[in-house]
């Protein structure tokens, strides 16, 4: 088996449009969540997210782009050039055939479905543009990726709701270390939040009005957001042999489905998938110093989650900490474990540890140490990245400091 | 503006070009637009004169809508403006 290492990382989300703004916003605790902007807003009972600002498509894209590419298309573009750039890799020859693009998105074009069935339903039109379907589907992402970097070997998206991004870099993780795929490209993206996107979540009533509050006793619902996460990840000779600067090594995953319920997480499902990224990492579990959370912010997950990380960890529980940097960036959904996978990579480099923003009130049923508020400095020799989707998928990361 | 200048506008937007570059001899191959291209191109005809043009990308040629030459485009989409609108 083959060690596997980050060699490049790129993000745009709501607390910058690059990896150093949004580690510095997890640094300082800022919190990307605003009121959300986009038509027919005032028809939203829930009116707030962690949106992407500031970003203008025009002027990176051109005009021929602009109308292939969705947001969701556009957000991973960014984030795989910063992510490529830092790797420093140019795909040619044998490496272009063999490093393909895994990657994650629950809803893909979510605002192209939505303009389009606007246009048709609402404005009465007959025609729409050809490229929708080319535009909105989910793997749209990743086929632009392998066009413009010339990966050549296995490409595809995973669709696993809030887990999709950590069940691709699991399955990327998988190639490099099994030797079939010298670099692969992974991570993820999503762009909901237009009305479409956010009115569906409105309906399930999961949504909170005011601020997503991980672990506190008065959290109230999760908050949407958007963005990218973009990942290199590079076999460790490979990546040694030609200089490369190595920002963490993944060490291990486990995924499992809790065959239970449809929107109840299970504690069950969730501590296997967590025991199972430790002994697929043949880590102990003392070893384990920090976890970036699932943390929605739900009453649900939030208790089941911590339920499981006792069980799994028993006593060292107490020792670990956890935190939820969804507080921060909202809930990015199919891309939320590609971008949480850098506060994982900053406890792991720097020694700085996220915190979990909005904390205010204890809950028994979440009595572990969640970073609350304040950002911490703490050494990290491993750390793991917790993802576990509607439908009960689950997808479970390790990481070491290299 | 004319059937003709509409017809060239669009073309020369797709193909990057500026209008005057755009002959009515020259077929799109020259013009350096692709299939894609071509359907866009088709679609943004659609809208502007507000027509129906009957082209299908899987069988070009069986179409009745002659797409050989810049001059053959304009005059297909003369009739069909002619006929849906006439």
């Amino acid at each position: 088996m083959k060690r596997v290492v980050i060699t490049g990382a790129g993000t745009i989300n709501a607390l910058g449009h690059d990896v150093p703004e949004t580690l510095e916003a997890m640094r300082e605790g800022r919190c990307g969540i605003g009121p959300l902007e986009f038509r027919d807003v005032d028809r939203l009972s829930i009116a707030i997210g962690g949106q992407v600002k500031g970003f203008e498509a025009e002027g990176r894209f051109n005009r021929q782009q602009m109308t292939l590419y969705d947001r969701f298309t556009q957000f991973t573009l960014v984030a795989a050039k910063e992510a490529i750039g830092q790797a420093g890799l140019e795909f040619t020859g044998e490496l272009a055939a063999r490093a393909g693009v895994v990657l994650g998105t629950a809803g893909g074009g979510v605002s192209t479905w939505d303009d389009n069935y606007r246009a048709v339903y609402e404005e009465g039109k007959n025609r729409v543009h050809p490229f929708v379907v080319p535009k909105l589907m989910n793997n749209a992402a990743c086929s632009h990726i392998s066009m413009e970097y010339n990966l050549k070997g296995p490409s595809f998206t995973v669709s696993t709701a809030c887990a999709s991004s950590n069940h691709a870099m699991a399955q990327a993780f998988q190639m490099v270390r099994s030797g079939m795929a010298p670099a692969m490209v992974t991570g993820g993206s999503e762009s909901m939040l237009c009305f479409g996107g956010v009115k569906a979540w409105e309906g399930l009533r999961v949504m909170s009005k005011d601020a997503c509050r991980p672990f506190s006793a008065n959290r109230n619902g999760m908050v949407q957001g958007e963005g990218a996460g973009i990942f290199v990840f590079e076999e460790y000779e490979h990546a040694k042999k030609r200089g490369a600067e190595i920002l963490a090594e993944v060490v291990g995953y486990a995924m499992s489905s809790d065959a239970s319920d449809i929107v109840m997480p299970s504690k069950q499902g969730a501590a296997r998938a967590i025991a199972g990224a430790l002994a697929d990492a043949r880590l102990n579990p003392e070893d384990v110093r920090y976890i970036n959370a699932h943390g929605t912010g739900t009453a649900a997950n939030d208790k089941t989650e911590c339920a499981a990380v006792a069980d799994v960890f028993g006593r060292h529980a107490d020792e670990l900490m956890i935190s939820s940097t969804k507080s921060m960036h909202g809930h990015l959904i199919g891309a939320t474990g590609a971008v949480e996978l850098l506060a994982c990579i900053m406890a792991l480099r720097d020694g700085v540890i996220a915190p979990t923003i909005g904390y205010e009130e204890f809950d028994p049923e979440c009595a572990l140490d969640v970073v609350p508020n304040e950002a911490r400095e703490a050494k990290v020799g491993v750390a793991l990245s917790n993802a576990f989707a509607f439908g009960g998928l689950n997808a479970v990361l390790a990481l070491r400091k290299v | 503006m004319s059937v003709k200048d509409k017809v060239i506008g669009i073309i020369a937007e797709q193909a990057v070009l500026e209008p005057s570059d755009v002959t009515m001899d020259s077929t799109l191959e020259d013009l350096g637009i692709d299939s894609l291209g071509l359907v866009e191109s088709i679609f943004a005809i659609e809208e502007a004169f507000d027509i129906s043009v009957p082209f299908n990308a899987n069988e070009p040629d069986q179409s009745d809508f002659d797409i050989s030459s810049v001059a053959k485009i304009v005059e297909g989409i003369e009739k069909l403006v002619a006929e849906q609108h006439g």
